[in-house]
């Protein structure tokens, strides 16, 4: 039977506050934070960020058909940005990978597709969502992404069934290349929407076989959060089962705000329990999942409130705006970063997607990047590749560059060491230059380094990681 | 390995220096022009006397055509040379071995760099062909990684660290107000240094060199001959080069302390010119002082201070004018700016001044019996660079 065999979400480590925004235009929109992405970061390395969350709790993946990637930000148009999600998370080569997007429907509806198919899928949501400066929504806009390992597998969650209604009428909209959208007033899409939630809710109860009354966690959310409201109050599913939709804290994160819902109701469900969530837009769709005994051994590691307690709310408007291209800076007097040049970056593609370097196969010694001869004992005979995305490492070494261009300066520069072996010199991000550490431990994360013609340069960073709690704070809560 | 060394088969008869700094009133060519007709003057030789040339230069010319279409050589052999801020010094090192293996009577070794004209703060070295994997760290940030490093290794303070850093900028701006042809030209206060805007880690403003253009040139002939074309040559004891691995940035061992390649240089090039102990035997000596911190760990690199001394060795005054080794007595980086191509032979030229006793009264360091000096460059960072050393010395044997 069909279900969700892991699933991950991302939130990004910045948030941008209501206050903030409030200091620099003088006019308060709502309240709360959004979540936004560095400017390191796109949809495509957000999904990928998500995408290593589902699978952290399978290791590695036996059978896989497709990868999907769903946004309404694609970091390309034309060229495939699956592919780099693909090579990034290190999948096999033999596997269909498909966009998928254009609108924030896309993401819960590519799930819903998914579940409904005979393959085994990853289906990777990520999203970006802002407006003009001082708007709804710039304020009430999110970024952030999810995760799902789909197909005939044991699952953590089974699809029990699905509902939608679709209606053509114009109430967002925004022309290819624009950065945000325009909307009609709210109040006219209310009614359609709470007409069109209803139709998909009671069309998947249905398909499901389960009454309203027997769901234990439901999620709305969407581009209408008046009809959202409106249709919560009718539905038949207990009040206190419908669950926080998280826009004071990530703001509506678009195709993504479903997938970050349903892994929030994953991290906190018990096995035996009916999900459901619905997604108004353009229509409605509705999901509706019950959780089994696996899922206790297959959270994700890092739940959604961990994620968002983790977060800095101390960004500022300026750099926020910096950051989405709204705002232009000075720079400093040097040349732009060197693009990536496309016959090494795909020579590399190893290393520079999928953090692969090379360990010599005589002494063992790791490179990264690969080498070619060992720097320990000189063997010229083949590497074998290593893989280091999930090691444990520390800084060895850093330093606060004043001086190297970035949209976040000062760039902090990092030499971490490998638990097991390995070194690697590279750029630290999401830190605080003040709070870096020798010894610290950090964890990879994919960026995007720079953007020179166009091209976005991707490769890993370090960030801090959750340190696991040591015997003594563990002895110490103990007592 | 083999290292035979050439001591005492060629010699410098002639070296020419621009002023450098802000050259907006001299190109490339233009300065070409003024080091190497210096050069000529000195040696009493007319440019159809040069029999081949090496032209050293990073940025600022591919070709030998650099060279020969500015000054209408004639058809005379040059060969570009390129060797990250050792350039310089490895245009004069492969010129030395032209003439001692008997290819040529006289050569020329010219370096040049134009560093202004682009309008950027900083080196450009821009590469348009990777895989844009590599860190994009400014250079006084990887230098930066020094410091920390050996105040966790020996116990210093980071405040003595500090202090030395300090001491070392202040001695040689203090060298490089007592000479023209320097960048900059004024003494710089330790309450000043202390006190500007930080570029990376705990790197200040000056504790970075300069950016500037400049170009220097030395005429070497055979040593046998060295005395037909002036009164004073300095003939060439050692030439050593080293290339490192590059692997200190993804070697877990290596700890940010020392320059391993400055290490194996400067032991080959003891090895040739018969030096024994360096901190005793040497007049004075020119080095990479593009960062303060790299002039710290020189000084235990190049044998000068013991492992773990080099703070108290500099607050002592050790390395100052009047020091037991002045280092940098022209002014070193720091004062001159970094224009690569020229470098390595501007520090040449203050051998030629110092060893031949012709430097400013102000600055000319005292012989005291020492006959050698030193010129050293570093090209790279910290655990991944490349590394030249020279020694040469006013007398045969």
């Amino acid at each position: 039977m069909a279900g969700l065999t892991t699933y991950g979400s991302y939130v990004p480590y910045w948030r941008l506050t209501a206050s903030a925004i409030a200091s620099v235009t003088g006019r308060r929109e709502g309240g709360g934070t959004r979540a936004v992405a560095s400017y390191d970061e796109d949809t495509t390395t957000m999904a990928v960020a998500a995408g290593l969350s589902a699978l952290a709790s399978v290791g590695s993946v036996d059978h896989l058909d497709s990868l999907g990637f769903v946004t309404s930000h694609p970091a390309y148009v034309d060229k495939t940005n699956a592919t780099a999600v693909h090579a990034a998370l290190g999948l096999p080569r033999a596997i269909r990978c498909t966009d998928t997007g254009g609108a924030a429907r896309s993401g819960l509806s590519a799930l819903i597709a998914a579940l409904r198919s005979t393959e085994t899928t990853l289906v990777t949501i990520a999203d970006t969502v802002t407006g003009p400066a001082g708007s709804p929504d710039e304020v009430g806009g999110g970024d952030a992404a999810a995760a799902f390992l789909v197909g005939n597998m044991p699952a953590v969650a089974t699809f029990l069934g699905s509902g939608s209604a679709s209606d053509e009428f114009t109430d967002r909209w925004r022309l290819p290349g624009e950065s945000w959208a325009k909307t009609w007033e709210e109040r006219f899409g209310e009614a359609i929407y709470t007409r069109l939630a209803e139709e998909s809710f009671v069309s998947a109860l249905k398909d499901a076989d389960v009454p309203a009354g027997d769901i234990d966690r439901y999620a709305i959310v969407g581009l209408s959060p008046r009809a959202a409201k409106t249709f919560t109050r009718t539905c038949g599913v207990d009040p206190s089962h419908v669950v926080d939709d998280l826009t004071s804290a990530i703001g509506n994160a678009g195709a993504a705000q479903p997938g970050v819902l349903l892994a929030a109701m994953l991290d906190e469900a018990a096995p035996g329990e009916t999900l459901a969530v619905t997604m108004l837009a353009d229509g409605a769709d509705t999901l509706i999942l019950r959780t089994t005994d696996l899922l206790e051994s297959r959270r994700q590691p890092t739940p959604v409130a961990e994620q968002l307690a983790a977060g800095n709310d101390e960004l500022r408007y300026a750099d926020f705006l910096t950051w989405k291209g709204q705002l232009v800076r000075q720079t400093p007097r040097r040349p732009d970063p060197d693009r990536a040049a496309a016959p090494p970056a795909y020579r590399a593609e190893a290393w520079k997607f999928a953090f692969t370097g090379s360990e010599c196969n005589a002494c063992g010694t790791r490179h990264l990047p690969p080498q070619r001869v060992c720097l320990e004992c000189g063997d010229m005979g083949d590497m074998s590749p290593v893989r280091l995305v999930d090691s444990a490492a520390r800084i060895a070494t850093y330093t606060i560059d004043h001086l190297a261009y970035s949209p976040a300066p000062p760039v902090i520069g990092a030499v971490v060491d490998f638990e097991g072996g390995g070194r690697f010199a590279c750029e630290m991000t999401d830190a605080d230059p003040e709070k870096v550490s020798i010894g610290q431990q950090v964890e990879m994360t994919f960026r995007r380094m720079s953007d020179t013609d166009g091209i976005h340069n991707y490769f890993w960073k370090v960030r801090p990681a959750v340190e696991p709690p040591t015997e003594l704070d563990t002895e110490e809560s103990a007592s | 390995m083999s290292s035979y060394g050439i001591k005492d088969r060629v010699a410098i008869v002639g070296m020419g220096c621009t002023r450098f700094g802000e050259r907006w009133d001299s190109s490339t060519g233009d300065m070409l022009i003024e080091s190497t007709r210096a050069a000529l003057m000195e040696a009493g030789l007319e440019q159809d006397a040069i029999d081949a040339y090496w032209l050293g230069t990073m940025t600022s010319g591919f070709s030998g055509m650099t060279l020969s279409s500015v000054l209408k050589t004639k058809y005379k052999p040059v060969t570009r040379v390129e060797n990250y801020c050792a350039t310089g010094s490895e245009a004069f090192r492969n010129a030395c071995y032209a003439v001692a293996a008997g290819a040529y009577d006289i050569v020329m070794a010219v370096g040049v760099e134009k560093l202004k004209d682009n309008g950027y703060s900083g080196l450009v070295n821009s590469d348009d062909s990777t895989d844009g994997t590599a860190t994009a760290l400014s250079a006084p940030a990887r230098f930066s990684l020094l410091g920390p490093a050996y105040v966790e290794k020996y116990g210093v303070s980071r405040e003595t660290f500090k202090q030395a850093m300090t001491h070392t900028a202040w001695k040689n701006h203090y060298n490089g107000a007592r000479n023209p042809r320097a960048q900059f030209q004024a003494e710089v206060s330790k309450e000043k240094i202390d006190a500007a805007p930080a570029v990376a880690g705990d790197l200040g403003i000056f504790d970075c060199s300069g950016v500037s253009d400049g170009s220097a040139a030395a005429i070497i002939v055979r040593a046998e001959d060295a005395y037909k074309y002036t009164d004073k040559p300095l003939f060439v004891k050692g030439l050593a080069f080293a290339a490192g691995p590059g692997t200190g940035p993804i070697d877990p061992r290596y700890d940010y302390t020392t320059f391993e390649e400055v290490v194996h240089s400067a032991a080959d090039a003891y090895q040739q010119a018969g030096v024994e102990a360096p901190a005793e035997e040497l007049m004075m000596a020119e080095v990479h002082d593009c960062f303060t911190p790299t002039e710290l760990v020189l000084m235990e690199d190049l044998g000068f201070s013991a492992r773990g001394t080099v703070c108290d060795d500099t607050l002592s005054g050790k390395f100052t004018l009047e020091g037991a080794l002045p280092i940098n007595p022209d002014g070193g980086l720091k004062s001159f700016g970094h224009p690569i191509g020229a470098s390595g032979l501007r520090m040449l030229f203050e051998c030629w001044l110092q060893l031949r006793g012709e430097a400013p009264a102000e600055r000319q360091v005292a012989a005291r019996g020492k006959r050698y000096g030193l010129t050293h460059n570093l090209g790279g960072s910290p655990g991944d660079c490349v590394s030249f050393v020279s020694i040469v010395g006013p007398e045969l044997g």
